[in-house]
């Protein structure tokens, strides 16, 4: 039997192809709840007068924390309810289950503080087929840059989907 | 937080202090909130139990974030995270230890910086890896 491949050239065509961009906010209360539900305990992600000792603009992102994009009720959310790092949809996908397979973060030297207004712009940097204990998968990875202000790259964010 | 590590402190081979977390699932209806993924497979058992899994799951991403902490506690506040990444191999389950390792597994100069690789991981109790990953850091220099 003659398997179809998942990958059309169709889907191929959206490789590299950047979504509109997002308006991401990094604020005090949220940074303070990511801390807070991984257990952080250095007060530079806490105590913004703390942080401003340390040479902070004010209290600054944990680790894989890059604030929350906004949302508005007329947004559409993923399975997550999630508005956040949209990739760009792929055209004639039938596979609907989603396991996430993997987290990057990679940072360019530059603070995320509170207050600060991020510009995120993702895509799908790749995708390929594989066949293992879940069938035949379609392995998608996203690539997700932030902006800050003054249009300086901060932080990268890949993710690995597992569609099947 | 101890005290401040150097780059001239340490060897491939090195294994950092390890990181030992126990999720309530408070924590993780918390971890939802805080990174904005509502996934009902990671609080409502119902649904967990409908998407064939045992119950509730710990996050992946937290897992991420874990590793984030054991790198950064590490770090202290002179040195800097570069670049971590995991994979989600295996899952992990509330009320039972999610040990974070980190090992150095190469020391190099790039751009007049001092850089330090790391295999890192979480492991289950029984020594499992469920999310192995990599991870560059900089480190400050006695110079």
């Amino acid at each position: 039997m003659t398997e179809e491949a998942i990958i059309t050239d169709e889907m191929r065509a959206v490789i590299g192809k950047e979504a509109e961009p997002l308006t991401v906010e990094v604020d005090k209360t949220a940074i303070r709840w990511f801390a807070r539900a991984v257990g952080h305990t250095d007060l530079v992600y806490y105590d913004e007068a703390y942080a401003k000792g340390k040479g902070h603009r004010s209290i600054i992102c944990p680790p894989g924390f890059l604030g929350h994009a906004i949302h508005t009720p007329d947004k559409p959310t993923n399975i997550v309810g999630n508005s956040v790092k949209r990739p760009p949809a792929i055209p004639g996908l039938k596979l609907m289950r989603l396991l996430n397979g993997g987290t990057e973060f990679e940072y360019y030297g530059e603070d995320i503080c509170a207050g600060d207004t991020l510009k995120s712009v993702s895509k799908i940097a790749d995708l390929r087929e594989r066949t293992g204990g879940l069938g035949r998968m379609l392995i998608l990875t996203t690539e997700s840059n932030f902006f800050n202000a003054e249009g300086k790259l901060v932080a990268t964010e890949r993710g690995t989907g597992i569609m099947y | 937080m101890a005290d401040q590590i150097y780059f001239e402190d340490v060897n491939v081979g090195d294994e950092i202090p390890k990181l030992v977390k126990n999720c309530t699932t408070q924590q993780l209806v918390m971890w939802a909130a805080g990174s904005g993924d509502m996934y009902q497979i990671h609080y409502d058992k119902d649904i967990a139990a409908g998407n064939g899994l045992p119950g509730v799951i710990v996050h992946g991403a937290l897992k991420n974030a874990f590793l984030g902490q054991l790198l950064h506690d590490w770090l202290g506040e002179k040195g800097e995270i570069k670049k971590y990444n995991c994979q989600y191999r295996g899952m992990d389950v509330p009320a039972q230890d999610i040990i974070c390792r980190g090992v150095i597994t190469a020391k190099r100069q790039e751009d007049g910086k001092s850089l330090v690789d790391l295999d890192i991981w979480t492991e289950k109790p029984d020594g499992e890896k469920t999310s192995p990953g990599k991870a560059t850091v900089i480190l400050p220099s006695r110079g």
